[in-house]
């Protein structure tokens, strides 16, 4: 059964007249994890905030547990948890009383509540610091916190918008960790993320979203698949950059892609090391030495590659500036 | 399954638990009230108390305590702008509660505030000098009337603070209402002294009436200039029970509604 299914969502923002979502469609099955992956700006947030009923879609429509998100906003908001981009937490109040305060707008007892909030703190390892007001907070522990008050009622589908973003290699294991935990106890998990290792490694099944809509789906190995097995690569002197593409496309007969920095060119192929051989000999026809030539199990930075035409890390980078611009807001 | 009321008043215990977790916020707004008492009645008050029954401190009580007040709007505007610009909204609009429990509960909360600030204020007053002669229960009377006063008034403050962009405009915004609406009124000093023009405004200005309302509730008498007789003058406390009840019936709806859908923007 489908536990999340999003239809031809298209949603602009009227100030500044973005697109940002143009019929994007997806969908999650019970108990299943589906990673959105995409760079700044992609369209995540959005999507998630659709589902989760803060946003109204302009057209196509959604369900969550089958319940219609713009119809019946109050039902899904009783199955859903999300733990959005930016930790929504009451920076004053401690964890404590953020917790229990959360859980009796859940609607439960105060008595219910407290054992609830004893019981998450001592999952994400937040016991120690219950006591203490959120502004004290590391962004981990934030993050974790954030998280913690979105399974206050065990939720039955669980949006997660980037949820390590920020964190440090060792708060992003421990958290890889709580999630896969959250999945072994059988919950529906719809998580956005810029990384790729993260989607690898969490999600059965990953959405590649770009300038909101869906560029690939599948499972991470499809994905690897539907590039080609092998990335070919090869660096060259600038003036031999144009004559090399050429060669390489008539090798690989897909696209090629070219990284002007380290005049490096790429291209998936399929016939492995006999694709090699046959690049390295029409180029010695024509006279040139590649600087080097190598061949390369995919990953899947090159799947985003070779579908957005541009490296997901250097999105990130240059979005940095952006996120900065709107935390300014606050 | 909802239970606005229940919901609201979590929302409620919330406000008084960021009051424990911050003293200083408590401490602020009974501070700054008590410093008005003592600089009018001290620094103002030989100059301005000529002929008034009791002294001065009488007619500037009620005065104070409206002010005060009204200058809570402040605080819950940016309180509210607060929880609106720190993604917290996203978390209670994510929850399955009222709509309008948010903003009941912070109203309710900031009332609380004021309960306290009223009494330390009373306190203060007594010690300066302040009598009111027309016994307990008009006294009484008379601080459940300035409640709700606050309470309207604070319907204002969120309205401010969810069309606000940021808590700077909120404080702006909030002096804008309330500092003309308390100076250009009869709080320190009889309109008497005005301008023509100003007296009209000052008598019909919602804080005078209160002021009115509250001075013949705690057993003094209003004096007025060219509007003597004129119905806000003849009867203040309906008078500022109809204002009251206007900003409530226009504020609650359209804040509820802003509330409603100020993540859309
Ligand atoms: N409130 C808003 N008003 C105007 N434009 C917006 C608003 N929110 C998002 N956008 C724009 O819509 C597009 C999609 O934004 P969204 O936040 O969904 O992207 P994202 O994939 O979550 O990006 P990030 O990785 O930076 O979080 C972007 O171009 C963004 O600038
Ligand atoms: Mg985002």
């Amino acid at each position: 059964m489908k536990s999340v299914v999003a239809e031809q969502l298209v949603k602009t923002y009227k100030s500044g007249n973005v697109r940002a979502l143009d019929g994007l469609s997806l969908d999650v099955e019970e108990g299943t994890v589906l990673s959105v992956l995409g760079p700044n700006g992609a369209g995540k947030t959005t999507v998630v905030r659709i589902l989760a009923t803060l946003l109204a879609p302009d057209s196509g429509s959604a369900t969550v547990g089958g319940i219609d998100v713009v119809r019946s906003p109050e039902k899904v908001r009783e199955i859903i948890g999300l733990s959005g981009q930016y930790a929504a937490l009451d920076e004053v109040l401690t964890g404590w009383d953020n917790l229990v305060m959360f859980g009796r707008l859940y609607h439960l007892s105060k008595k219910q509540a407290e054992l609830r909030a004893t019981e998450l703190l001592e999952r994400f390892s937040l016991t120690d610091s219950a006591r203490r007001s959120i502004k004290t907070y590391s962004g981990g522990m934030r993050r974790r916190l954030d998280l913690a008050a979105s399974l206050i009622v065990r939720p039955k589908v669980l949006f997660l918008d980037e949820p390590t973003t920020g964190l440090d290699p060792r708060g992003r294991q421990e958290m890889w960790g709580v999630i896969e935990e959250l999945v072994t106890d059988g919950v529906t998990l719809l998580l956005t993320t810029q990384y790729l290792d993260e989607a690898d490694q969490l999600a059965d099944d990953i959405i590649v979203v770009d300038h909101g809509k869906v560029i690939a789906r599948g499972t991470s190995d499809a994905l690897k698949k539907q590039i080609g097995g092998e990335q070919l690569h090869v660096v060259v002197e600038q003036s031999n950059i144009a004559a090399t593409m050429e060669i390489v496309a008539k090798v690989s007969q897909a696209n090629v892609l070219l990284d002007e920095g380290l005049r490096r060119i790429s291209a998936p192929v399929t016939t492995g090391s006999s694709a090699l051989i046959d690049v390295l000999r029409l180029l010695d026809g024509v006279g040139i030495h590649p600087l080097d030539i190598a061949l390369q199990r995919p990953s899947l930075d090159d799947v985003f590659m070779s579908l957005t035409g541009h490296a997901a890390e250097e999105s990130v980078a240059a979005a940095e500036g952006k996120k900065m611009g709107k935390r300014s807001r606050k | 399954m909802k239970r606005p009321l229940t919901d609201a008043l979590i929302i409620t215990r919330r406000q008084l638990l960021l009051l424990r977790r911050v003293p200083e916020v408590l401490i602020f707004s009974t501070i700054q009230p008590v410093m008005f008492v003592l600089l009018f009645r001290y620094v103002f008050g030989g100059s301005i108390t000529a002929g008034m029954p009791g002294g001065y401190v009488q007619f500037l009580m009620p005065g104070i305590f409206v002010q005060t007040v009204a200058f809570t709007l402040a605080g819950t505007a940016s309180g509210v702008a607060e929880d609106m610009t720190k993604g917290l909204i996203d978390r209670y609009r994510s929850l399955p509660i009222a709509r309008s429990a948010l903003v009941f509960g912070k109203t309710l909360g900031d009332s609380t505030l004021n309960i306290v600030v009223l009494m330390t204020m009373g306190a203060a007053g007594y010690i300066v000098g302040w009598r009111p002669t027309s016994g307990l229960a008009k006294v009484l009377l008379a601080f459940l009337f300035l409640l709700a006063f606050g309470y309207s008034l604070s319907w204002i403050g969120i309205f401010i603070g969810l069309i606000a962009k940021d808590v700077r405009t909120v404080q702006n915004m909030s002096f804008l209402v309330t500092f003309p609406l308390t100076f250009l009124s009869n709080a320190f000093a009889p309109t008497t002294g005005m301008p023509r023009a100003l007296q009209y405004f000052a008598e019909w200005n919602p804080v005078s009436t209160m002021v009115a309302a509250t001075r013949e509730l705690f057993g003094l008498k209003n004096s007025f200039g060219v509007t003597a007789g004129s119905f806000p003058s003849q009867h203040p406390l309906t008078m500022s029970f109809i204002y009251m009840i206007a900003i409530v019936m226009f504020f609650v709806p359209i804040s509820v509604n802003k509330y409603k859908n100020v993540a859309k923007r």
